[in-house]
């Protein structure tokens, strides 16, 4: 283990991913993600990477895709707004299976809103922001150390799977500083993309550009040769192959952490900065005699229904406390399907949720 | 004949009407390719969403189809990952100059290393003839029923102040220029950019009297003045008429990921300066 350095989100969001190997960033100036372009266009021509301020959102989305395409791990980094701008982009990396990670700082929105104030409102253009069905795998971390480790798992997915990942930080999460011990470098798993020959189930190899391969790449339905297709038997495989090779994977796709559930009547389901708080709630809680736990989502899409239906069998509600009006909680509600109570708890003035305001929550299910 | 080398020919015939000129400018490009000798297994082919754009399913080399303006944006990832390729991008009017524009200027201003050919018809053919910011004024689109009222771009003059280091202009009736501009766009180092006149005879065409494709030849013969004879002409002369020919040319200004190599060359002669 290293050192113990004091660290910010951001911070470590860079860490991880020059750990992950990135050599290209393309971004733009957006509060609260800002940080992280600037240390890249520091650190990356350092190792040999390249970072670059596109003219805007669009084009460094579309720059992080070619770069990917010509072998290169890439990223790009945003909020609000910006990841509004990216979409048709990433549905473009979907479709054409372009390894790539994007991280969004969630600040409150719709539109300009509050740069500088946390939320969670992005959970469902995270999952659905493009149009079309696709692929996307969605991690959310809730500190910084964890930002690092998660960062780092987001390039070995986007690339075992070919699929774009999105890092769904939040304000609180990538502004807060901690005092973290990174793992040694080459400790976690980096991912490698498949390749002729060693491809698995579902995820064709990739041939990057300059390889010989003679490749089309295209955005349009295509058949196995990359060419591009109007025939409904090709465009329904193509469609039912990129969604299934997420899919397919939810268990092992499964990042949940689980606080003092094996006796718990009342649990909460919380992900990112609102879990910390939430955690200190299920701590007040008990110390109080109430039997309250929590289950903590790390990856948010593929969303672990599976988890969330064991975990209603058991207990008698689940609260699920959010900064929006309640995007996690729908999907709770669909996994519980009926087997105990749920119960939203929402703040979208740009606050974050107090423990002190959970408590009575838990107390009162 | 060399040039066939550079089409997938299995997929031929291509999508393109009866008498449009994309074709033309393919065949340019190709033979310009061939002229200069590109290594095929070291180029991709970039393009947006557009009739154009289709050239490059018919490319025997990496290429690439992206979205609706920002195969110049796609490019520059390319060449900054990987500066040792050559990077052509091929795009429509509407696609470069209207969706597309942003990422034209700034491409233009970095100098970045691309070569882009524009293919301009004037007119949005995928979606069946809406006018472009290359749409004369006066003609006539879907959009424009009573004949347009905006003024069209001149694009070769736009990218030119923007910072690029290589503009010219043919038409698909001057094929012996188009070729050799295509050719020089891929000799040159910066940002090089061809804009060729293309004829859409199905949709623009039709609309304006023009809709036998050899009427549109004519009419680009007609309307098309090289820079030494406009030199001659007087302004109302000129007037409705199109420049053609080379009208920029420079080495003297860095090219972007030459530029970026040198500073990761300079870094690491520097060493690990802060320790990290």
């Amino acid at each position: 283990m290293s050192k113990p350095r004091l660290m910010q989100g951001n911070e470590a969001c860079v860490e991880g991913a020059l750990e992950a190997g990135l050599r290209f960033f393309a971004g733009y100036p957006i509060t609260p993600s800002t940080e992280i372009a600037e240390m890249l266009a520091e650190r990356l021509p350092r190792v040999g990477g390249v970072f670059i301020q596109m003219e805007d959102e669009i084009g460094s989305m579309a720059a992080v895709i070619g770069a990917s395409l010509a072998g290169v791990r890439s990223m790009t980094a945003t909020s609000g707004p910006g990841f509004s701008l990216k979409q048709e982009n990433i549905g473009y990396a979907a479709i054409t299976e372009t390894p790539c990670v994007v991280v969004n700082v969630q600040r409150v929105g719709p539109s300009t809103g509050m740069p500088t104030s946390p939320a969670q409102g992005d959970v469902m253009q995270a999952r659905w922001g493009t149009h079309g069905d696709h692929p996307v795998v969605v991690l959310a971390p809730a500190s910084v150390l964890e930002t690092y480790v998660l960062t780092v798992r987001a390039f070995a997915i986007a690339d075992e799977l070919r699929v774009p990942v999105i890092l769904l930080s939040d304000e609180v999460t990538a502004h807060m500083r901690e005092r973290v011990q990174l793992p040694d470098p080459g400790a976690l798993p980096r991912g490698e993309r498949p390749r002729p020959g060693r491809a698995p189930a579902n995820v064709p190899p990739m041939v990057h550009f300059g390889e010989g391969g003679r490749i089309l790449v295209t955005g349009l339905y295509h058949d196995p040769s990359g060419f591009w297709t109007e025939k409904p038997e090709e465009a329904d495989r193509l469609l039912r192959r990129l969604c299934g090779k997420v899919e397919s994977r939810r268990e092992e796709l499964t990042l949940v952490e689980r606080w003092y559930l094996d006796d718990a009547r009342v649990a909460v389901i919380a992900y990112g900065c609102v879990a910390r708080t939430a955690l200190r709630a299920v701590r007040l809680a008990r110390e109080r005699g109430g039997r309250a736990g929590m289950l903590r989502l790390a990856c948010l899409w593929p969303f672990p229904r599976h988890e969330v239906a064991a975990l209603a069998e058991k207990v008698d509600a689940i609260v699920v406390p959010e900064m929006n009006l309640g995007q996690v909680l729908g999907e709770v509600e669909r996994a519980a399907c009926g087997r105990c109570r749920v119960i939203g708890y929402h703040r979208v003035d740009s606050e974050l949720i107090r423990p002190e305001e959970l408590v009575p929550v838990l107390e009162g299910v | 004949m060399e040039e066939l080398r550079f089409l997938r020919r299995e997929h031929l015939p291509h999508l393109w009407c009866a008498g449009c000129g994309h074709g033309i400018v393919l065949g340019a490009v190709v033979r310009a390719m061939d002229r200069v000798g590109i290594d095929q297994d070291r180029t991709v082919v970039v393009s947006g969403i557009g009739c154009s754009s289709r050239a490059v399913g018919y490319l025997n080399m990496d290429t690439l189809h992206t979205t609706h303006g920002r195969a110049l944006a796609f490019a520059t990832g390319i060449k900054l990952a990987r500066p040792d390729l050559h990077v052509v991008v091929l795009a429509g009017d509407g696609d470069l100059a209207a969706i597309g524009g942003n990422h034209l200027i700034h491409a233009a201003r970095r100098n970045m290393g691309i070569t882009c050919v524009c293919f301009n018809n004037g007119i949005y053919g995928m979606t069946s003839g809406q006018y472009s910011p290359l749409t004369p004024a006066g003609f006539r689109t879907a959009t424009a029923p009573y004949g347009h009222l905006e003024r069209d771009f001149d694009l070769c003059r736009l990218v030119q102040a923007a910072g690029a280091t290589y503009v010219a202009r043919s038409t698909t009736y001057h094929v012996h220029q188009t070729i050799e501009y295509v050719a020089r766009a891929l000799s040159h180092e910066g940002f090089s950019f061809v804009e060729v006149l293309t004829q859409c005879p199905t949709y623009f065409g039709r609309r304006n009297r023009m809709a036998d494709p050899v009427r549109m030849l004519e009419w680009f013969r007609q309307r098309a003045v090289t820079v030494a004879q406009a030199g001659r002409m007087k302004p109302e002369e000129l007037r409705g008429r199109v420049l053609i020919g080379e009208f920029h040319r420079t080495e003297e200004v860095p090219e972007y990921s030459r530029s970026y190599r040198d500073l990761i060359a300079r870094l690491s002669g520097e060493g690990d300066g802060d320790g990290r």
